[in-house]
């Protein structure tokens, strides 16, 4: 199931990464996103293969870690973080009033 | 065109009119379903061991997991599955013994990972219902399931030099989303289970329910079809309702807005839309709307959620009765009228304060009823406390209920008394002794009262005399006038007949 340049688009969209370096020209943005769509193909073609094996009875498995029937650690409810806000807001881009800042958003 | 061509299309057209005069004679039906957040009470959050209090000073609780430094792994809060569970098996539902945590990718200056943790196919707590009362009778309404997830942070758009504000303080507060069915019919339906549903998380001590706090809130989707109809129509997504009063009249005018549209035959654009409670109107969000591709998946960095039948035991032995349990025990074992019971059960404290009040020695618990939803819920609403910090508490009430029932004093003074003692005056007995309230049961010196009234009256003495019992009211009134209320009323009643009657 070979992927568009315009999914490719999309998907960089989404995720807020650019195809191509900053000034590059239309045919040469075009070219690399043809290049991630083939790429991009490929790795799916693989998923194809692995499509047509049978898994009938095999439970998905989301995490390495089920094979070894190893669950997610609970913690205690407890409160053992200081505020370090000094220490985080030294390496912040802009803060003021203890607030961090970024551009503007309009909702 | 031919004059055939003419004849089908007129005929097309009359069926379609026909078709559309039938739907217009039809009523429309709302369908709406709900999603609440509910802000979890733990003390930490639930991936951070980072503090959750409400109103600290902005970004002193957001830790580095909040505000999202590279490198830091989330690690899942227990009590925060406990809470999630309580409400599971609250409501009867299957509680998932797996569960899974996945991202959800959206790009937003108050979630700086750029996922929010949440779970999506694997939810902690599956299918189960809630019971709400309707005009029509009691309603089921079916609960899709509720999910664990992080709460993001908050933006304050006032002016920092054109830049948006960020506190991450919030970012990490566990929460617990309640997904219902479509089964809601009206804005009336939808404020009820919204209130069902926070009086329940209430009794279950999982959640304050701080509407303002934001520690409660509900985004609504909006849909209607003509009566009969089977297929959904359209919805759209109400956003951020944080009052029972918004929420029914942000559907209501959600509702008219779908009818109008639909009947001037454009159709409604499915979208999110935000609810302005100063215009009483809803309008379209502008943002996020192209972000509902959020790229779920399981998040490498939590391993499944187990729970195994020791756990959900141990949650279920702790679970309190229930409110719809504790109103029908309210209704057999104390006797009250089905309003009454509803009335108290509604909230855990009110509940708990009637038990304690109508458990009391030589206390009737229909009197306990009315005097704590008339006068002390009266007073809790004048002063806008909550039955905690009433000023009187369950222990005096009961002993106030005992005065007048062994009739220390009358019901109208034990209002006085109520007043006082709400006032912060003292016990119920030291003001009763303190403001000389005890009521005259002695008959000697009610009848010299008596006595002493009959003689200031010939008048209706005589009238009385002569038939018209109807004065015996007046000096009743001129008895209990004179003893500034204290006389015991039957008392006075009893000695006033012997005494005229006696003469005849």
């Amino acid at each position: 199931m070979p992927i568009t340049r315009e999914q490719i688009a999309r998907i960089a969209h989404l995720a807020r990464l650019a195809t191509a370096p900053a000034e590059t020209t239309e045919d040469a943005e075009a070219a690399e996103a043809e290049e991630y769509a083939a790429q991009l193909s490929r790795i799916l073609e693989l998923v194809e293969q692995m499509n047509r094996i049978d898994t009938n009875g095999v439970a998905p498995l989301s995490h390495p870690q089920q094979l070894a029937e190893a669950a997610l650690r609970l913690r205690a409810d407890e409160v053992t973080e200081t505020d370090r806000r000094a220490d985080y807001q030294r390496i912040a881009p802009a803060a003021e009033d203890g607030l961090y800042l970024v551009p503007r958003v309009i909702e | 065109m031919n004059a055939a061509d003419t004849v089908d299309a007129a005929a097309g057209r009359g069926a379609a009119a026909d078709a559309a005069a039938d739907h217009a004679a039809g009523q429309w039906e709302s369908v709406i379903g709900l999603e609440v957040h509910v802000q979890l009470k733990t003390r930490s959050k639930i991936f951070a061991p980072s503090a959750t209090d409400y109103g600290a000073p902005p970004n002193t609780q957001a830790c580095g997991l909040s505000i999202g430094l590279p490198g830091l792994l989330p690690v899942m809060n227990m009590e925060a599955a406990k809470l999630a569970v309580r409400f599971g098996l609250a409501v009867g539902a299957q509680i998932n013994r797996r569960s899974v945590f996945a991202r959800k990718h959206y790009f937003y200056p108050d979630l700086p990972k750029g996922y929010q943790i949440s779970q999506y196919e694997e939810p902690i707590v599956g299918a189960g219902a809630l019971e709400i009362d309707t005009a029509a009778g009691p309603k089921t309404i079916r609960i899709t399931r509720a999910h664990l997830e992080e709460d993001a942070g908050k933006s304050l758009h006032e002016d920092f030099h054109g830049q948006t504000g960020i506190d991450l303080n919030r970012a990490g507060t566990p929460l617990l989303e309640i997904v219902s069915e479509a089964d809601l019919r009206s804005a009336a339906e939808a404020a009820a289970y919204l209130r069902k549903i926070h009086a329940l998380v209430r009794y279950l001590d999982i959640s304050d329910g701080n509407m303002q706090e934001g520690s409660f809130r509900c985004d609504a989707n909006v849909s209607v079809r003509r009566v009969g109809d089977t297929a959904l129509g359209t919805r759209t997504e109400l956003k951020n309702i944080n009052s029972f009063r918004f929420v029914e009249k942000a559907i209501d005018y959600e509702v008219r807005r779908h009818i109008e549209v639909r009947e001037s035959g454009d159709a409604i654009v499915q979208e999110t839309r935000l609810y302005d409670a100063d215009r009483d109107q809803t309008r379209p969000m502008r943002s996020k709307e192209e972000a509902h591709d959020y790229r779920y998946f399981p998040d490498p960095d939590l391993p499944a959620m187990l729970l195994d039948d020791d756990f959900i035991d141990a949650v279920r032995a702790a679970l309190p009765e229930l409110p719809d349990a504790r109103r029908r025990r309210f209704e057999s074992d104390f006797g009250l009228p089905a309003d009454d019971a509803a009335q108290l059960t509604a909230e855990r404290a009110m509940a708990d304060y009637f038990e304690s009040v109508a458990g009391a020695d030589g206390v009737d618990a229909k009197t306990a009823a009315n005097w704590i939803l008339g006068d002390f819920a009266a007073a809790l609403n004048r002063d806008g406390v909550g039955v905690e910090q009433s000023p009187l508490p369950p222990a005096q009430m009961a002993r106030l209920l005992q005065r007048l029932a062994d009739q220390t004093i009358s019901g109208k003074i034990a209002k006085e008394v109520f007043a006082a003692a709400w006032q912060g005056e003292g016990g119920v007995d030291a003001i009763i002794d303190a403001r000389g309230l005890r009521q005259v049961t002695d008959h000697a010196a009610i009848a010299s009262v008596v006595a002493r009234v009959v003689d200031d009256h010939p008048q209706q003495v005589a009238q009385y005399r002569a038939g018209r019992h109807k004065v015996l009211g007046f000096l009743v009134g001129k008895v209990m006038q004179a003893t500034a209320g204290k006389a015991n009323p039957s008392s006075v009643n009893q000695i006033l007949r012997e005494k005229l009657g006696g003469a005849d």
